[in-house]
């Protein structure tokens, strides 16, 4: 039984149809990727995961379970940090786990200090820099009790080089504590250097429109990035977003087509 | 304490010379005492008649703390039933503001004729005068919580309740406690004016006594008094506000 099943969901907002017929599944501890333009639809997809919209048809289910409407059923990660700045790294850390009333303090600060933040403990939020923040913002999500994390754009407000430095941590943290992950973003590089799975979605209609299997081995680091392969899956699927969008015609469609790489 | 000193001697010396140069202009002008009495005078009255005087200035300074609380869990309970039933908010917050039209030295007799000369209509002066700052303070705070917050919130699966006390009500406590700063110093205006309904002691009516016999004096030690009580009532919301809020930077930016 696949982990997340996500099966032909329409949804729409009033006359705005967003999602059209979108299918997918993600098997446990399996690191799955979702890449589209901006406006695709894929924060929607997050929203209806996480139950706080639901959609106008179809399925979604987690481990076998109907998950519609049903919040608090998997952990999150935003693309703003949104931490709480009167509490602590530690207390922030615990927010995700005391939602659902089980907290773990000693795992946290055991996560706190293998994910580099050994010093900031006790500090405020407003003390850490972006990506400290996005840091505390994962561990949180990874602590909590879900067994499903979605992560929306978790670094797309970050500069390059902090961006690098981020996806080789949360490389590194994933393989120590593996769990289902759903991760969106606009980068090739990311999606190719992060995933198991790649699915590229179509806009208007936001539908799948590839998958791929990406077939690099683990434990990855940063030398992948020049790697003739990952030049040659780049590539590949580069084209099969530019691919999906020559049907549509004009200027309007391509423009939101202009993808960020690294 | 070091802050008061650091930051406050520049009033402090304008007040004093102002006081020096009203002693001048009431010596030299040689104006009845009855129409201003010069600054030495006021400090004399207020030590000699401090015996007389120091029941009233308690007996206000109680009224007002008593109308503050009320005042205040009034204001807050308004607040959050505004902000958690939409429909109440619909309905009500419109009401609320004409109701901050109506001017107390108004209603006051209505609150004799209906309540009495007790402790009642007084609580319900100050509460009035009070509770409006609390409210809107509060709401605000409640509005600006940002909308990623809120989200993580409830894809996280929070419950109304944790979203409030978890989220809300924190992130609106420097809201709430701007409002309180304000409050705090109507309350004290809010008993002089409900003392003037009617009561046998307290600042109010010490001040209407004074005046109607011409003691001008007395006057002025009852307009100093309720500004050092107010002035102390700030204080406190002050001293309060950095023991509960220690998170917020200045100018604080918050992610
Ligand atoms: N709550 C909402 N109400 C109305 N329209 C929405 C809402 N949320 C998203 N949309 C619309 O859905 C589309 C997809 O948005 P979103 O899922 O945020 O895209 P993405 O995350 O891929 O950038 C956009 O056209 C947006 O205007
Ligand atoms: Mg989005």
């Amino acid at each position: 039984m696949s982990h997340l099943l996500v099966d032909h969901i329409v949804k729409s907002f009033g006359p705005n149809e967003v999602l059209s017929d979108l299918s997918f599944s993600i098997e446990k501890e399996e690191f799955v990727t979702i890449i589209g333009p901006s406006g695709s639809g894929k924060s929607t997809i997050f929203n209806l995961i996480g139950g706080i919209m639901t959609p106008d048809k179809g399925i979604i289910q987690l481990e076998g379970n109907n998950i519609i409407g049903k919040r608090g059923s998997i952990s999150f990660m935003p693309q703003t940090p949104s931490l709480l700045p009167w509490r602590t790294v530690l207390q922030n850390v615990l927010l995700g786990a005391e939602l659902q009333g089980k907290k773990d303090r000693d795992k946290a600060i055991e996560m706190l200090h293998k994910a580099g933040l050994a010093d900031y403990v006790h500090a405020r939020p407003e003390e850490l820099s972006g990506g400290m923040k996005q840091r505390v913002a994962f561990i949180r999500a990874l602590l909590s009790p879900q067994s499903l994390i979605c992560l929306d754009e978790p670094f797309s407000a970050l500069d390059e080089l902090t961006r690098l430095e981020m996806q080789k941590w949360l490389l590194s943290i994933w393989e120590d504590y593996r769990r289902t992950v759903l991760f969106v973003t606009h980068s090739i590089e990311e999606a190719l250097f992060l995933s198991d799975r790649i699915i590229v979605i179509s806009v208007k209609p936001t539908k799948v429109a590839a998958e791929f299997e990406v077939p690099f081995n683990r434990p990855r680091d940063e030398s992948l990035f020049l790697d003739e392969e990952f030049l040659k899956w780049k590539r590949t699927v580069t084209y099969s977003l530019k691919n999906e969008g020559s049907d549509n015609d004009g200027e309007a469609n391509r423009r939101t087509y202009s993808f960020r790489s690294i | 304490m070091n802050f008061l000193i650091r930051k406050g001697w520049r009033p402090i010396a304008v007040l004093i010379l102002l006081f020096i140069l009203w002693e001048i202009i009431v010596k030299i002008t040689k104006v009845p005492d009855w129409l201003l009495p010069a600054p030495t005078m006021i400090l004399n009255e207020i030590i000699s008649g401090w015996t007389s005087f120091y029941p009233d200035l308690v007996s206000t300074s109680k009224i007002a703390v008593e109308g503050f609380l009320v005042g205040t869990t009034v204001g807050l309970v308004v607040a959050v039933s505004l902000h958690l039933v939409p429909w109440i908010r619909d309905s009500v917050y419109p009401l609320l503001i004409l109701s901050q039209n109506v001017p107390i030295i108004v209603l006051a007799p209505l609150l004799v004729i209906w309540f009495g000369f007790g402790l009642l209509p007084k609580i319900i002066v100050i509460t009035l005068t009070c509770f409006f700052p609390i409210t809107v303070a509060a709401l605000d705070g409640f509005k600006q919580v940002p909308y990623s917050h809120k989200h993580y919130m409830l894809m996280a699966g929070a419950g109304k309740s944790q979203l409030f006390w978890k989220l809300e009500w924190p992130y609106a406590l420097p809201s709430i406690f701007s409002g309180l700063k304000i409050s705090a110093t109507y309350s004290v205006m809010g008993a002089v004016i409900s003392e003037w309904l009617g009561a046998e002691k307290g600042i109010g009516v010490y001040m209407t006594l004074a005046s109607s016999s011409f003691r001008t004096d007395k006057v002025f030690v009852a307009i100093l008094s309720i500004m050092v009580l107010s002035l102390l009532f700030f204080a406190v919301i002050v001293a309060a506000e950095k023991y509960f809020i220690r998170w917020q930077s200045k100018g604080g930016n918050v992610e």
